[in-house]
């Protein structure tokens, strides 16, 4: 804290917070303008359908990877048996896998054409659809299966780690009290693993709730596939506006939800002391079940979708391997490069200024930036075309007036546009992994570099930044990759012609042809590989030191 | 001329008023110890003189010079204030030799140099300089904190508890080899600790904190031998309260007997209240016709430490004398010194 610190500072933070809220603002702002016919006929039409089956979606996802997600985490943090050291990171690998990659393998493997029903029909020598019934994929349900299997890491990896940090004390009460393995789970570790749990539902719905590919590519209309139809097909950004607010309540309901719960697992966790977790041995035909379970989930939530990419890849090599793959690959890595920086540097700053500014109204531009992360791809194009389009407007405007042709959308129809967003959404890592390293810097540390004559700005150059290598390390890896895999708001955004991998994928996808952009799914899955190596690494380090 | 002068100040932390009326003169070559239990303000005082804590009434000055003020605020860039940290605030990612010369400014390449080799001579840490701090013991980082504050030659060291960290048994050397250090440069010093045992080994004189004030500023001896008050007493070491009443000038008239002071009483005659007898001022010796008898006995090695209950009233007693036992009959004495009467 720096007494007497110069209150352009404090202007510099609130600038950046202001321009990173401006979509936020903009989208509420816009909502609010009296309606209009679009909006209207939505209203009366589809949206309830589509509120719906948001919400449906959130739900079965949301208890889908809670039941494919519990029992792999007690197995892996409470039990020895074959294979537990790989699956307690190997369970984190589907996380890297794009939702709509996995589902369209599966599409691919289990609708009409597919093998599994052709063998049926081989062997029971049935002719057409009608002689049997087979679940249709492309629903609801299947979106909620395919949902489940990519995001249910996250309730495995928060859950794992309450089951682990549980206090072997309460465990050994609970046996001496005669509680046998099951009971124990029943009647101490779920219960007390529930704020933890509750936390995982709501991050899963929320990642749910934004999800777009996977519903637009099973046609199950939901808000994020509504925002962008709105847009691109009736092109009232006032509607998608309208629709995006309601989005947004949805998110922030879970934000407020995962928050509370987030308190409680404080509360929860409290009492726990050194802790030398003791594993129930499990033998035979448990510890083959305990494995078979483990792996099964591994092989159709991750492995069997990678092996039939590389297959993809294999076959049809010489289609992937194109010209437009290299483009587009240039074009996801400049990007990702120009905003990982841009990013970092946002965190850096407004981290910098929370830490030193004696003024309590500073705590504030670094929480309003991160609110960024919080809005939906679809949601945030849309806050973004908003103003963006208004002043590409007036900036033509303004040509025109003093007699000029206008620079056409300089903004909006540039890439412009894209790293504006990209940035907006993703400043939160950045500022997250910047503020994670300053907590590890001891203020004695600023005030010896301050009493020894250090003005701000050589505090931040001669003492932070040396010391905050690692975070800022590691927020350009992770606003890096997030950019190489973000879909939603690069479609939105993307100006005419502009392709990027994850675009380019999905185009794949939405024409059936995935086989032929399978090289740029595979990079864009092992790009995704790269943060779970570096999560696996620092909770690795997280159990060691405590 | 004083290096250190702190007149009213008072201090408020996230709506809490946390100095209530401090003052405080220091002067030059002068160590004194803030002294107090956690939470009673000290810490807050040494960074309001640092300037890394704002003062909403009162001023504190160096050499004359107001720093804080009614109007004036000197950032703490501009002090010239060293300060020592409890956990020493090294720089991780700069040696030895970097970190001390962080705060030299506007010296030569050879004048740095020159400045670099007289620290670690100082510190005797010779040869040290290009190791890093984590590849150094608690003393030996400790030892580098203390050249990189004096390194640039401040008007006044401060220190935040520096002792806290090291280890006890090499605890009283440490304080003496800074002690001596600080001593020969003549510099002035203010050193927060909660330890009274660490402010009689290093200081010369004591301010002993209570909820945001100053209550009794003096050197050791003052403030042990004759307290302010039962706080001040109690928090320099134990001791027995006895009723007394004051007979004459010199003398008090106690449960022990009639007692005589050294020096005169600033009681009037007749005033009833108690008298602090330290343990080690009692002299106990057997006696089987004696009123006392030992209740508890504690043997500490170099001395002895009995209980002894004379009719309702229980004596802590320190004793070389060690043979006598639980049971056994005594007599207490008190030994004649400047009595202290609240």
């Amino acid at each position: 804290m720096i007494l007497g610190l110069s209150r352009s500072w404090s202007f510099l933070g609130y600038l950046i917070a202001a321009i990173i809220t401006l979509p936020l603002v903009a989208i509420i702002t816009q909502a609010l303008v009296p309606d209009e016919a679009v909006f209207a006929h939505l209203l009366e039409t589809v949206l309830p359908t589509y509120v719906a089956n948001t919400l449906l979606l959130m739900f079965w996802v949301g208890l889908g990877a809670l039941i494919i997600a519990i029992p792999a985490a007690w197995l892996v943090a409470k039990c020895r048996f074959p294979g537990r050291r790989v699956f307690q990171w190997a369970l984190l690998l589907p996380l890297a896998m794009p939702a709509y990659v996995v589902a369209y393998v599966y599409t691919d493997l289990l609708d009409y054409a597919g093998p599994l029903q052709k063998l049926l029909r081989e062997l029971f020598v049935w002719q057409s659809p009608q002689d049997y019934y087979f679940p249709e994929v492309r629903s609801l349900g299947g979106a909620s299966l395919m949902l489940s299997l990519v995001l249910f890491p996250y309730i495995y990896l928060l859950a794992r780690t309450t089951f682990m940090e549980q206090s072997s004390s309460l465990q050994h009460a609970a046996r001496v009290m005669g509680c046998g393995p099951w009971q124990s789970f029943w009647h101490l570790s779920l219960p007390m693993a529930r704020p933890a749990l509750a936390v995982g539902v709501a991050l899963v719905a929320m990642e749910t709730a934004a999800d777009f590919a996977t519903v637009s590519y099973f046609a199950v209309p939901t808000l994020t596939t509504a925002v962008y139809d709105t847009w691109l097909e009736y092109g009232s950004l006032s509607a998608a506006a309208k629709l995006s607010a309601i989005m947004l309540l949805v998110v922030f309901s879970m934000i407020g939800f995962e928050r509370f719960a987030r308190r409680k697992q404080q509360l929860f966790q409290k009492q726990t002391g050194v802790n030398q977790v003791e594993l129930y041995e499990l033998k035979g035909m448990k510890a083959r079940l305990a494995s078979g379970y483990c792996s099964a989930l591994l092989f159709f939530s991750f492995l069997l979708p990678f092996i039939i990419l590389l297959q993809y890849a294999w076959e049809y090599f010489d289609q992937s391997w194109s010209s437009a793959f290299w483009e587009y690959s240039l074009n996801s890595l400049y990007i990702a490069a120009i905003v990982s920086v841009i990013a970092v540097f946002i965190g850096v700053i407004l981290m910098f200024i929370r830490r030193i500014s004696p003024r309590r109204a500073d705590l504030l531009p670094s929480r309003f930036a991160s609110t960024g992360y919080a809005l939906p791809g679809t949601v945030l194009a849309i806050g973004i075309l908003v103003p963006l389009t208004y002043l590409d407007f007036a900036v033509n405007d303004l040509y025109e007036y003093l007699g000029h042709r206008g620079p056409g959308l300089i903004f909006t129809g540039s890439v412009f546009v894209l790293i504006f967003a990209f940035c907006i959404r993703f400043s939160a890592i950045a500022i997250g992994s910047v503020e994670s390293s300053y907590k590890r810097i001891s203020p004695s540390l600023d005030m010896a570099a301050i009493t020894m004559g250090l003005k701000p700005k050589a505090l931040l150059w001669r003492v932070h930044l040396p010391l905050l290598r690692r975070g800022i390390f590691a927020g350009l890896l992770l606003v890096f990759i997030e950019c190489m895999k973000e879909l939603p708001a690069a479609l939105l955004l993307r100006p005419v012609g502009f392709e990027n991998l994850a675009t380019y994928v999905f185009q794949f996808v939405s024409d059936e042809q995935l086989e032929h952009g399978a090289l740029a799914a595979i990079v864009i899955v092992l790009v995704g590989l790269v943060p779970l190596i570096y999560l696996n690494h620092s909770l690795e380090q997280e159990s060691e030191s405590t | 001329m004083s290096t250190l002068s702190i007149k009213g100040v008072h201090s408020h932390y996230q709506g809490q008023q946390v100095l209530r009326g401090l003052d405080l003169t220091l002067a030059k070559g002068e160590i004194a110890a803030l002294l107090g239990p956690s939470g009673c303000g000290k810490t807050t005082l040494l960074r309001a003189i640092a300037g890394l804590q704002p003062i909403t009434e009162g001023e504190i000055c160096i050499n004359g010079q107001i720093l804080s003020g009614p109007d004036r605020f000197e950032p703490s860039e501009r002090r010239g204030i060293g300060m020592i940290f409890q956990d020493y605030a090294l720089f991780p990612h700069l040696n030895v030799a970097d970190n001390i010369l962080f705060g030299v400014k506007d010296a030569t390449k050879e004048q740095r140099k020159a400045r670099l080799d007289e620290m670690l001579a100082l510190v005797k840490l010779d040869g040290l300089s290009e190791r890093f701090p984590h590849e150094l013991s608690g003393g030996q980082q400790q030892r580098v904190s203390i050249a990189r504050s004096l390194a640039y030659e401040p008007e006044l060291l401060l220190l935040d508890e520096p002792f806290s960290n090291i280890d006890a048994k090499v605890r009283g050397e440490m304080m003496l080899e800074i002690r001596a250090i600080l001593k020969q440069r003549n510099v002035s010093a203010v050193f927060v600790t909660h330890s009274k045992d660490e402010a009689f080994v290093f200081a010369d004189k004591l301010a002993l904190f209570k909820d945001g004030y100053i209550v009794q500023y003096g050197t050791a001896e003052e403030l042990y031998t004759s307290p302010k008050d039962r706080y001040v007493a109690d928090f320099l070491g134990s001791g027995n309260y006895i009723p007394a009443s004051v007979t004459d000038a010199f003398s008090v008239e106690t449960p022990l007997g009639k007692l005589v002071s050294t020096r005169a009483l600033s009681q009037p005659v007749s005033y009833h209240g108690e008298i602090l007898l330290r343990p080690q001022q009692l002299e106990i010796t057997a006696d089987e016709e004696g009123a006392g008898v030992i209740v508890e006995r504690r043997f500490l090695g170099n001395v002895c430490h009995y209980q002894v209950q004379i009719a309702q009233q229980f004596y802590e007693v320190k004793s070389q004398f060690s043979q006598l036992a639980p049971g056994q009959k005594v007599d207490l004495h008190a030994q004649p010194h400047s009595l202290v009467v609240f």
